[in-house]
């Protein structure tokens, strides 16, 4: 069963502009990705918006694996933000699940 | 096991933190590149580097040895290694990088300053007070150092009255055009990258290059500051016959470069496959970012011509012996 967090994403936007609101889930992301992913962007953004916070945090590694080359991004029929969006992922993960910051 | 992200982040954002650079260099490390070219100091106008071409030669020491320590035991002390950086330096032991590269890294700054020289651009140089942009750290998300760092880097500027700052790489160039503003209210700097102020120019050519170039585009000249057809004009001009691989221009593939501080072996990967599709349009490369450059030659393993656009450029344009 999956689990979820209706407070997900408004931890994830409190101090990022994470947008994943006009995603239309075509694929373009997932086609133009150079890295070749495990999980591609649409993906985790969808767990993000359903409030599926473990599962995003089971991708921590393909989170910080993205180059933010915006390869998917320029070519987002739907001008999501993507590399903006998982340097917010980034942000939230440091933050409230590393705690970089505390040491 | 893999490289322990949070670890390495961390070790890079406490040095940002607390030396003010993610892999520390020494102020003579930094400025060594000006010897015997007149810069003067600070100005109205100054070049910037943000520590990235001088930062190379220790990048990859670094890497060599991250990847050799990815998937074995020592990454379960990685945690005792962050604790110990905060009292020693590690990163200067694990990022001791050779002379001889720093040279070469060295003279891609000199050329630069000659290129602007020679283009009749008048320009200072903060010298040891030239912090790292923190680039890497944005990168990263570690965002409550990186606008920390943001702050003292603009304060830096201010302090010493720069209102215009010319950049050399696409990391810095971004990190001042399009991300300080987010972070700093009241951001006034004026920031252009010298591919752009070069092609602004009406520079002649003193030298015909009879060259045949492959050009990476670098991503984040590409496709975060549309910097694309510049560097190209630049290499034409110059007399430079150029070829570009199916991904180029906006559609440019990425080296793989951003990945070689936590997952060294995929950088490798991307950057070999980058490789192949510019090896198919020919064997001299052409850079104009040292990450791709440091990257790609670490891929190739001295099978190709990898060079940064300026070396070129500065044969083309400025009166040198050669």
């Amino acid at each position: 069963m999956l689990k979820t967090d209706a407070q997900f994403v408004k931890c994830v936007k409190a101090d990022t502009e994470f947008n994943a609101f006009a995603c239309i889930n075509c694929g373009s992301c997932t086609a133009l990705c150079p890295l070749g992913i495990d999980l591609h962007p649409r993906t985790l953004f969808r767990y993000v918006l359903i409030g599926a916070r473990d599962k995003v945090l089971q991708n921590t590694g393909n989170i910080y694996s993205c180059l933010l080359c915006k390869m998917c991004e320029d070519n987002c029929p739907a001008d999501v933000p993507i590399a903006e969006n998982i340097r917010s992922l980034r942000s939230y993960i440091n933050r409230d699940v590393f705690r970089l910051s505390r040491g | 096991m893999p490289l322990p992200i949070h670890n390495v982040l961390g070790i890079l954002s406490d040095n940002l933190k607390n030396r003010k650079g993610v892999i520390p260099l020494s102020p003579g490390k930094v400025d060594a590149w000006t010897r015997g070219l007149d810069i003067p100091f600070g100005g109205d106008t100054i070049i910037y580097t943000g520590q990235m071409y001088q930062l190379i030669p220790s990048i990859n020491s670094m890497s060599s040895m991250m990847a050799k320590f990815e998937d074995s035991w020592i990454t379960r002390f990685f945690g005792m290694g962050r604790i110990m950086n905060r009292i020693i330096n590690i990163s200067w032991f694990m990022a001791l990088g050779s002379g001889k590269e720093q040279k070469v890294y060295d003279n891609i700054l000199r050329n630069i300053a000659i290129l602007l020289k020679t283009a009749g651009v008048e320009f200072g140089y903060l010298y040891g007070k030239e912090l790292y942009s923190g680039a890497l750290v944005y990168d990263e998300g570690i965002d409550d150092v990186f606008r920390e760092h943001a702050h003292k880097v603009f304060r830096t500027f201010k302090e010493n009255g720069v209102k215009q700052v010319i950049t050399v790489d696409p990391h810095t160039t971004n990190m001042l055009k399009s991300v300080y503003p987010k972070f700093i209210d009241g951001y006034d700097l004026i920031t252009k990258s010298y591919l752009e102020i070069l092609a602004e120019k009406d520079l002649k050519c003193v030298r015909q290059l009879p060259l045949e170039l492959v050009v990476h585009d670098s991503c984040v000249y590409a496709r975060h500051e549309s910097i694309v057809d510049e560097p190209r004009r630049l290499l034409k001009t110059a007399g430079a016959t150029i070829h570009v691989p199916e991904l180029s221009g906006r559609l440019t593939q990425c080296c793989g470069g951003p990945l070689e501080s936590l997952f060294p072996g995929k950088a490798h990967q991307v950057a070999q496959k980058r490789l192949a599709q510019l090896a198919d349009c020919g064997n001299s490369i052409v850079t104009m970012c040292p990450i791709c450059m440091a990257n790609l030659k670490r891929a190739a393993n001295n099978t190709l011509e990898i060079k940064d656009i300026s070396e070129h450029l500065v044969n083309g344009y400025c009166m040198l012996d050669l």
